[in-house]
């Protein structure tokens, strides 16, 4: 097989998971207890309204044609209105979809930024004092709670320093990206211990292979060993497991962007729950399964691309 | 000469001095959240109109919050209700997740594939995401906590003991026992699951941490513990709105809830090396 046949077929491979992902989200907001068209329209709606929305909703017709017209209105891109704010659901999503893409494309950034040196040299000088204290400062980053940090950074440099914001959206991109800083550093810190984890036992494995030896005594400048040789090889895990984690970045936008009152989907999602929003809580919940499905296939394309002993 | 030379014993704290300090810490996080009335000096929930937002000093060690309360009284309060939902909540998905895999594992058949093809659906999710989907349709409080993370946690184990249990599967002693006649619970129970449940057991004990963090941040966004009740989670979302003059309400519940964590990765950390020391 070759490659195109490949994507072909793990593109098809997503088509069941697609339909099993739309019954659970179909289900859900069946399983909240009480009457849909309550949950809809809230707890002041007259009995008239209700009525008027059950049949709106069709909620009068048998599951499998009001599971039609779920998938009808996901496909259309209709997906209803939002309670809270009286907008398309569709409309809203555009607007605040930017700022949780944005955010993660920032700690990306800071993540690799952090992880490749770091990472590097632990790796290159194991055991050393450096490597300890790398190390061990990767294992408190996955164990402390990314919001306390957060909050650390943002007294820090919000409140004492005042370099930054101390949390909200700006008007002009320059203002955007002073306020995606903190957020984006809070978010990456997490990334970054996964990947110079990564990065240090890479480097330390592909440092004892036999090629690399070669290399060096064929008279091959330290640099281009590392570059040609050492990083290249831990580049393909780490691409990887980068990958693998943005679709953990969705997750932990929730959190974050709650923190710095960051107008993304995250903070609309968490908002959307205590306000009883449930069309606007339906369409994120299906937007997170599209977005994290859409990663873990390009993972699976770019790391066969990378990785050349991956068979298609 | 030398070849009967007994090997030296090396103590282990100094060959694992991490894995001790994870012990240390640990013990001490149970102890306190087992005896916190001997150790905090005021009552957590007590308000003191008379000290609000007082700053760190030697009557209140830890300041005090809007309602004049204690926050060093609330943190180590707190402790009980943070290690409680870190335990409970990875002891459940343990157990069961354990036994799915394990009958899953070695019966195999459609029931197996099919509980495998759901697993690696949902396993793409983020932990963080299914939990607060799950208290989307349950609703906020400590209980909806407890069973959104408990929904979502036994499929690492399932899946983790499934694994072994394939590889087990075709050992001797298991065929061995099966021609002896004994019977499938008999094979599982007392063959099988000895074997499986260690990997299961060092799991959970990072686990705890991630359950521990997911509890206090279902709580942190206000969908899990209530106040006036303490939890790490819910002081740090309460001191979130005096950021701006009393940091000491957000800093120290945090600082207790990093090193607890801390405290289980270590112990986490050491209890894997001892289990591939152990298998070599």
């Amino acid at each position: 097989m070759n490659g195109l046949n490949y994507i072909l077929k793990r593109i098809l491979q997503i088509i069941p998971v697609v339909f099993i992902i739309s019954i659970l989200i179909f289900l859900m907001l069946r399983a909240i207890p009480g009457d849909p068209a309550r949950l809809v329209l809230g707890e002041k709606a007259t009995i008239e309204s209700i009525d008027a929305m059950r049949e709106k909703l069709g909620l009068n017709e048998s599951y499998l044609v009001q599971y039609g017209k779920f998938v009808k209105g996901i496909v259309s891109l209709d997906l209803g209105t939002s309670l809270t704010y009286q907008r398309p659901v569709i409309e809203l999503l555009r607007s605040r979809v930017k700022i949780t893409l944005m955010l993660t494309l920032i700690s990306t950034f800071f993540s690799l930024l952090i992880s490749f040196p770091l990472g590097y040299y632990a790796g290159k000088y194991k055991d050393s004092m450096f490597d300890q204290i790398i190390k061990s400062g990767a294992l408190a980053a996955v164990s402390m709670p990314s919001f306390w940090i957060g909050l650390l950074l943002m007294i820090l440099f919000g409140v004492k320093l005042r370099w930054l914001p101390v949390g909200g959206w700006g008007d002009t991109f320059i203002d955007q990206i002073r306020s995606l800083i903190l957020p984006g550093l809070t978010m990456s810190l997490l990334t970054s211990a996964l990947l110079i984890r990564n990065i240090r036992n890479s480097v330390v494995d592909i440092s004892n292979m036999d090629y690399v030896d070669f290399a060096r005594s064929k008279g091959i400048s330290e640099r281009a060993v590392k570059n040609r040789h050492i990083l290249r090889n831990a580049l393909i895990s780490t691409v990887t497991l980068l990958l693998m984690r943005m679709a953990y970045m969705l997750g932990g936008s929730v959190i974050i962007e709650t923190v710095f009152s960051l107008p993304g989907i995250g903070k609309l999602m968490v908002d959307s729950i205590f306000g009883r929003d449930y069309a606007v809580v339906q369409a994120l919940v299906m937007l997170f399964a599209m977005i994290i499905l859409l990663i873990n296939l390009l993972t699976d394309i770019i790391y066969s691309f990378l990785d050349p002993r991956v068979k298609f | 000469m030398m070849r009967h030379a007994k090997k030296r014993e090396i103590p282990i704290w100094a060959t694992k001095p991490a894995f001790i300090v994870g012990i240390i810490i640990v013990v001490t996080a149970i102890l306190i959240s087992f005896f916190p009335q001997f150790i905090a000096p005021y009552d957590p929930i007590e308000v003191n109109s008379k000290a609000i937002l007082v700053a760190p000093s030697a009557e209140h060690f830890f300041g005090t919050d809007n309602f004049g309360r204690d926050v060093f009284s609330r943190v180590i309060w707190a402790a009980r209700i943070d290690l409680q939902i870190g335990v409970f909540a990875t002891i459940v998905p343990l157990i069961f997740g354990s036994m799915m895999g394990l009958i899953a594992g070695y019966y195999g058949g459609v029931v197996d594939n099919i509980l495998m093809r759901i697993i690696d659906i949902l396993m793409t999710f983020p932990f963080t995401i299914l939990v607060i989907v799950i208290m989307t349709i349950l609703g906020q409080g400590m209980r909806n906590i407890y069973i959104a993370i408990w929904l979502v946690g036994w499929m690492a184990y399932a899946k983790l003991v499934r694994g072994e249990v394939l590889v087990l599967k075709n050992a001797e002693f298991i065929e061995a026992a099966r021609v002896t006649g004994f019977s499938d619970k008999r094979i599982l129970l007392r063959h099988m699951l000895p074997n499986v449940v260690s990997s299961a057991v060092v799991f959970a004990a990072s686990d705890v941490v991630l359950c521990m963090l997911t509890g206090a941040s279902m709580s942190f966004l206000g969908l899990g513990v209530q106040p006036p009740t303490p939890e790490w989670g819910a002081i740090l979302n309460e001191g979130r709105a005096y950021i701006m003059n009393a940091w000491w309400i957000t800093f120290f519940p945090g600082l207790f809830m990093a090193i607890t964590g801390i405290g289980f990765s270590l112990l986490g950390d050491g209890l894997t090396d001892f289990l591939r020391t152990k298998g070599k």
